[in-house]
């Protein structure tokens, strides 16, 4: 028997990964109220609809070299899952000091949700945006600077 | 003040628990007295007397006759019953259906079906309030109209509709005197434990409810089918419920919403008053507490136990799960829908745009809901949809 359903009327237990959990009741490096001038972003994409229900805004630093994202920050209208993949994606770009652009810019969904452990297959489609929107910053950068 | 884990449900048009007494009238029927209530010995005969002294307790608080009353397995067979069965049968008198985009699923998706059949149907549009327009069943109406469905109460906004004076517009402008067409049917699923169900005062031919609803067991639902209308089975085996159902009737079941309806006829105006004024305070707070939030359907036309709100930039089942983890137990769109990613259908036929209808919470009161349970409520909700707020994109 499959005993991962064995709390089904349990939301706690089926529907998200504790990881997921974390991430949604504690999201990291979400934009605050007035921090955005503090902030002083390379680039900032935006992805996702209102009307679909998710909608994500994602802003990076970059390092002196330009290669590195140093830091982020995001704002994410949309259910738990999408809230909870982008803290998890800023989490993944900013831990041992950064990620190379080169590297950010080759993240999946699929890394994401592995770094979840998972999210329910209705979920997957249109809740994940972060590497879409961290594309799109990383564009308006490179923009930027033309 | 509130350091306490809370548990406050607040999800009762979802489903509600089983009073005490309503279990202590079932129990017997599960170990106790088993019999059939088709055997031909005295134990079957006993349940026989059962089956039947329920069911005119139903047909009592319904004002119709006993053999009226139609069990079923609940509130969604039961309009399929009506909805299907009716159709199916009376295909010879016309194929054109009437209903309105706020019914439940349990209506729309046999209508859809019978679209695949040949049917034609009508959905109607509501108005901004939630209430559907009388004058758009009028027009609505042709020749070949067989059946109108109208839900008594919505499911997720709690509006009531004008079912006395659909039945009169319906009687007013068809032949129905003569050829017994349209047939009116309403869901009553979410009114019945609060509203009138007089079916001769309503003027309805068929009504749809169930157990679950009103502190009674689930899996247990009713038809009420008006003498001399025609419709096919969805089940056939061994003829029970006059062939309009067969099954061994679920004699617990049936004991227990008989109680609980009657219970809850008896007790609705005092319940009602106290209900309406915890729904409205909560409202009044909630409203005033969390910036450009709306409340969405009538109101004051709306089941004395509904508050369905619209915070503007905060995503419903985000709200959901943080007031979860706070022991509040609420509801968007509605729980059966809340599997799909669909903004609600209901809040989407009044008019609001996809992220309002994304954003909807609904609070459904009982009958151990506290004045000390809203005061809880009404601090944490604004607390999560400010911290949600913040997070947000929009």
């Amino acid at each position: 028997m499959n005993t991962d359903n064995k709390n089904t009327s349990d939301v706690k237990d089926w529907f998200y990964s504790e990881e997921v959990k974390k991430h949604f009741f504690h999201p990291i490096k979400f934009m605050k109220d007035g921090e955005e001038e503090i902030f002083k972003a390379d680039g900032v994409g935006i992805v996702g609809s209102p009307a679909c229900g998710d909608m994500m805004r994602f802003w990076v630093k970059l390092d002196k070299t330009k290669e590195k994202i140093i830091d982020c920050r995001w704002r994410t209208y949309g259910c738990a899952s999408a809230i909870a993949s982008t803290s998890a994606l800023a989490e993944m770009l900013t831990e041992n000091g950064g990620m190379a652009i080169e590297d950010a810019l080759k993240l999946k969904p699929k890394d994401i949700m592995e770094r979840l452990n998972g999210l329910p297959a209705i979920k997957v489609h249109c809740s994940v945006l972060g590497d879409q929107a961290l594309r799109a910053a990383v564009e308006d950068y490179r923009k930027s600077i033309k | 003040m509130f350091n306490d884990m809370k548990n406050v449900y607040l999800d009762h048009a979802a489903t509600t628990y089983v009073r005490d007494g309503v279990m202590k009238i079932m129990k017997p029927f599960f170990i106790e007295k088993y019999g059939n209530p088709s055997s031909f010995h005295s134990v079957g005969k006993e349940m026989r007397d059962v089956v039947e002294t329920a069911r005119d307790l139903i047909a009592k608080n319904l004002d119709c006759r006993t053999a009226e009353i139609i069990f079923t397995s609940g509130g969604t067979e039961s309009d399929n019953l009506a909805i299907l069965g009716v159709a199916r049968a009376n295909k010879n008198k016309g194929k054109h259906i009437i209903t309105t985009k706020i019914e439940h699923p349990a209506v729309l998706e046999p209508c859809k079906q019978l679209e695949k059949e040949g049917f034609e149907v009508t959905y109607l549009s509501v108005n901004e309030d939630g209430i559907v327009d009388v004058k758009r069943i009028k027009e609505a109406l042709r020749e070949d109209t067989i059946i109108v469905s109208v839900m008594y109460a919505n499911n997720e906004i709690g509006t009531i509709q004008p079912i006395t004076e659909i039945a009169k517009i319906i009687r007013d402008n068809t032949k129905k005197e003569k050829t017994g067409f349209p047939v009116l049917h309403t869901d009553a699923c979410q009114a019945v434990g609060a509203l009138d169900i007089n079916v001769l005062r309503l003027g309805v031919d068929m009504l749809t409810f169930n157990g679950s609803k009103i502190y009674g067991p689930k899996g247990i639902g009713v038809l009420y089918i008006k003498k001399g209308i025609k419709l096919e089975p969805l089940i056939f085996g061994g003829g029970q419920e006059r062939g309009f159902r067969s099954g061994t009737e679920n004699i617990a079941g049936i004991v227990g919403l008989a109680h609980a309806l009657d219970l809850s006829q008896k007790e609705k105006d005092k319940e009602n008053k106290r209900l309406t004024e915890l729904r409205d305070y909560l409202i009044k707070e909630l409203l005033e507490k969390i910036p450009n939030s709306r409340l969405n359907g009538d109101a004051t036309n709306r089941l004395p136990n509904n508050a369905n709100i619209s915070t503007p930039r905060v995503e419903g089942e985000a709200m959901v799960l943080y007031l979860d983890s706070k022991g509040i137990y609420v509801a968007t769109g509605s729980a059966c829908s809340s599997k799909s990613l669909e903004a609600s259908h209901v809040l989407l036929a009044l008019g609001l745009p996809h992220e309002l209808a994304h954003n909807s919470l609904r609070f459904t009161l009982g009958k151990k809901t506290t004045k000390n349970d809203i005061d809880y409520v009404i601090k944490i909700v604004p607390e999560i949809a400010k911290k949600l707020t913040e997070m947000s994109s929009l």
